[in-house]
Formats: C-alpha cells, structure tokens, sequence
C-alpha cells in the first residue's frame, strides 16, 4: 500500500501519475483507467479543497475470482458531511458540472464507500477492477 | 507554474494543452483568454486537448466558463480533440459541456468558426 | 497437520495393497469408458492419483493437497476436451471406492476406515465436476465477450457518415462497448455524423433510453452530432408513456430517413441522375 499525502495543488497532480501507474500496472483497459485516475482527481480535489488536506492511500486487490483491481482511500480530518445521502444524491443527467465531486465519481467506481459525519473527517474507499 | 501559451492566427486564438495542468495553471488559463479576447478582439478560440488525458469537473468547469467569457466578448470556443476515454469519462461523469462547441480537430473547429453567421 | 488415525490406517493400507487395487481400479475406469482409452494410459492417469492420495491421507506432507487438486483440475479438463462428460470423469474417481471395497468387504476391522475413505474419495469426485462447471463458465463468459464485439459493427454509410447497428439488448456493458466503438470510429473516419439504429433493440425502457442519451452525449464531446432511428410504433408508445424525453436528439424512424437527415446537416441532396444518353 502506497500512502501520498494531499496537502497542496500539485499533490493532486502526484496522486493522478500514480493511480494511472498503478492501474496501468494491473491490467485496467484504457477507459478504466481514465474513469479511476479522473475519479482520484476528483476525490483528491474534495480532499484538500474541502476536507482541509488529507492523504490518499492506493493499494493493489485481488477480487474472488482472481482479477485485479485498485483500491483507493481518502481521508481527512475535515468538517465532515453532514448529509452524505445529498452529497451523493445526483443522478446522471448532461448538466453543468457543479458538485458532482462525489456522486460523478461514484459512477466511474466499481465499489464506492464514503463514510463521514460532522466534526469527524471523511473517508471515500473505490475499487476499480479489471475486466 | 506553467502558463499555457495562446496563439493568435487571423482572428483565431488557438490554445493547446500539452501538459498536467495544476489548478492555478488552469485558473491562469481563464484570465490569459479573457485579456487576449479584450485585447485582440478575436472572433473565436480553439482549446486543443488531444494531449490530455484526464478531464475532471473541475477542468471541465474551467472549459464551460472559457465558453462562457469568450461569448460575453461575441466569440464562440471550440474544444477540439478529445480523446474518446476522456470523452466516455465525462460522460458518466455526467458532464456535457454544455455552451462549447466540440468538433475531431482544429481543422474541423476552425470551419465551425468560420461558417457561423 | 495432525493425520486422522483412520486415514493414516487407510493410506498404509493402500500403500500395501498398491498394485491390486489400482489394476482393479484402473479395470473398472476402463470398463466405465467403454473402451475409449487403453488400459495403460489410465493406469498411468490413475496411478499418480493414487500416490497424491497415499501422500494426502498419510499427511506426509502439506504440499499434497495442493498437487491432489492440481491433478484432478488437470483430470477433468483433459477428459472434458476428450469429449467425456463430467459424470463420467466422476465416476472414474468414485471406482476407487468399490476397488477398495472388494478387497477390505471381508475384514470388518477397516469397516471404520473405509467409510472415512468413501467420504474422502466423494469430495475428490465432486472436486472434478467443479473444475468442469468452472471451466464451462469461463468458455460461456469468453463467448459472451466475443458475441458483444461481433455485434457491434460500425458501418460507413458515407463520406462523414457512420453508423451503428444495434441488435439485442442495450445493457450497462454493451453501452460501455458501444461508445468506445463509436467514438474510435469516429477519430478513425473523422465523421461528423452517426446514425444509433435500434431497430433491433427489443424493448426500449427508460434505462435503455439513458445508455442511448449516453451514448450520444459521448459522441457530441467528439463534435459528432447523432440521429436514432429505427423507432419501431410500439417503441414509440413505449416512449412516450414511460416520460422518456430524447431531448434535441433527432429520432427517425427508419435508417433511410435518418441518412437523408444527415446528408442534409451535410449540405447534400439526392437528385435523379440526368441520362445524357452518351456512351464510352
């Protein structure tokens, strides 16, 4: 398991170069791995931007059936979301973009696991797996 | 940071992205087309993303907006050459980039600056 | 790995009794096939069987095991590619048991051990039939993969012109494939037009109708502008009660119209050809 800090613009940047490595390195097809490092982009903007800085952990995984995949985990010790069913609420529809941090990113994953509450920071777990 | 560079040809901006943009980078990229704009009095702007390989919403707001200005100054943006898995991304993403046109290559967004009436 | 005492029992037992009740197994498997191997090939199949079973029983080693499982894997795909039915590749185990059998039927003293050993040898059976239905599922998910990429041709209708066939249902991962053919043909042909024709989608419900919209919105991005077409009367009525809205993609009703629609956007007409009457 990798452990990237997040604490500034080109830290972001850093996490993207080495989830793309990483899902590169694991058999991930070219689509796969544009939709997981756009969704690192993504969560690791929300991480600094909103969770006051935090770190991004990525970790290679087996599925049952011996496929591989990427796990990512970011976590902060930020304010938290008071109201994560919200946060995550947008359906897929061509909008303009705003706050889709999460739910567009859930969309891009094969496993999503966001857990936070006020005053208590956040954590967001995806996994990627190759086909 | 790097400054993304604006041409200007006839009354074109073209601007081409070729490297990981961090965000002020980005933010930068927003201003410098809104002064040439001004300055120039361009008709229209081509961003070039053939060589980027990760739009996230936040680089796509940043697209929508340059729209957004370029047609507060009577011009129209074209963004040419995206790649289909960032186009299948922002897709899912649920981003249409709507207010900017799209078309294959320059070529093709140049004639869509030229034959708007 | 502690050695269960009546297992141990059992593989000292065949160990001794090697070359009686292998022969008398391998006989049997023969018989069971009906003549379609030679009894060498299946003594020497059986006969490292055999000793992983000795060496499993025995727990000689932990090592054991894993080789056993390998070389049942290996059993049951070399007689599936030989046409023979996983049942019959049971089976072929299974005789070990009535081999043993008649040889220990009198001494009632091993009576303990065999019914352990019976128990051993049926999970070794179904461990063979397992590796079958693996193996089958594996072939059924290639071919599923292959009949996805066969019937998502793109077609070049003309010059800026694409098109797309749809034939089946329009899933999450036939959508995934689709865009990803389209667009690539689109960089290849530099079109600026494709026509989606779902003519044979049989149903067109509201989650088909958001692959469609997705599939659209992703072709836009590349500066293509896309008519369905092949709105069939039901699908429309389908449409419409279901609140489905396409929005500002054009939809047409058959392929023909949806080209005319295209040459259209590409400043072409269809005119009839003027005979001159000259000849070459």
């Amino acid at each position: 398991m990798d452990e990237l800090p997040i604490r500034s613009g080109d830290d972001v940047v850093r996490v993207r170069q080495h989830v793309r490595v990483m899902a590169a390195e694991n058999g991930l097809s070219l689509v796969d791995q544009t939709k997981l490092v756009t969704a690192a982009s993504e969560l690791a903007r929300n991480t600094l931007v909103h969770g006051g800085g935090g770190v991004a952990r990525v970790e290679v995984v087996k599925s049952p059936d011996g496929r591989a995949g990427v796990k990512l985990q970011f976590s902060d010790d930020g304010p938290g979301i008071a109201d994560t069913d919200l946060a995550l609420r947008d359906g897929w529809s061509s909008g303009t973009g705003l706050g889709l941090g999460l739910s567009g990113s859930r969309r891009l994953v094969d496993e999503f696991e966001l857990n936070s509450k006020p005053g208590a920071g956040t954590s967001v777990v995806v996994v990627k797996w190759s086909r | 940071m790097e400054r993304v560079p604006i041409v200007k040809i006839g009354q074109t901006l073209f601007v081409s992205i070729q490297v990981e943009l961090q965000d002020e980078s980005v933010l930068r990229l927003q201003e410098d087309v809104a002064d040439e704009l001004a300055a120039t009095g361009a008709h229209g702007v081509i961003i070039d993303i053939t060589a980027v390989e990760i739009v996230d919403s936040f680089i796509g707001r940043m697209l929508t907006m340059i729209g957004s200005i370029s047609r507060l100054f009577d011009a129209e943006t074209v963004i040419v050459g995206m790649r289909p898995a960032v186009a299948i991304t922002l897709t899912e993403l649920g981003l249409s980039l709507k207010g900017v046109r799209t078309a294959l290559n320059a070529d093709k967004g140049l004639e869509i600056l030229n034959g708007r009436s | 790995m502690e050695a269960d005492g009546t297992q141990v029992r059992m593989a000292d037992y065949l160990r001794d009794h090697h070359d009686k009740v292998l022969g008398r197994w391998s006989e049997l498997v023969v018989i069971g096939l009906r003549g379609r191997t030679s009894l060498e090939e299946v003594q020497h199949e059986l006969g490292e069987l055999y000793s992983l079973i000795v060496r499993v029983l025995s727990a000689a080693d932990d090592h054991a095991a894993v080789e056993l499982r390998a070389a049942l894997d290996e059993m049951s795909r070399s007689r599936a590619l030989n046409g023979l039915t996983p049942s019959e590749t049971a089976l072929a185990v299974f005789s070990l048991k009535e081999a043993v059998y008649e040889l220990v039927a009198d001494a009632a003293e091993m009576v303990p051990e065999f019914l352990a050993f019976s128990r051993t040898v049926d999970d070794l059976g179904l461990r063979t039939v397992e590796a079958y239905t693996a193996a089958r599922e594996q072939i059924i998910s290639d071919q599923a993969t292959t009949m996805l990429e066969l019937s998502t041709p793109v077609v070049r209708l003309w010059d800026g012109i694409i098109a797309v066939p749809l034939v089946g249902t329009l899933d999450s991962a036939r959508t995934q494939l689709v865009m990803e053919r389209l667009l690539e043909a689109l960089v290849a042909t530099g079109a600026g037009h494709a026509v989606i024709d779902i003519t044979g989608v049989p149903t067109v419900d509201t989650e088909v109708a958001q692959h469609l919209l997705k599939t659209v919105s992703a072709a836009r991005l590349l500066g293509a502008e896309c008519t369905v077409s092949g709105i069939r009367p039901q699908v429309a009525q389908t449409i419409v009660s279901l609140g489905i809205e396409f929005g500002d993609i054009a939809t047409k009703a058959t392929m023909a119209d949806a080209l005319a629609l295209a040459l259209e956007h590409a400043g072409l007409k269809v005119v009839p050809a003027l005979w001159s009457g000259y000849r070459s």
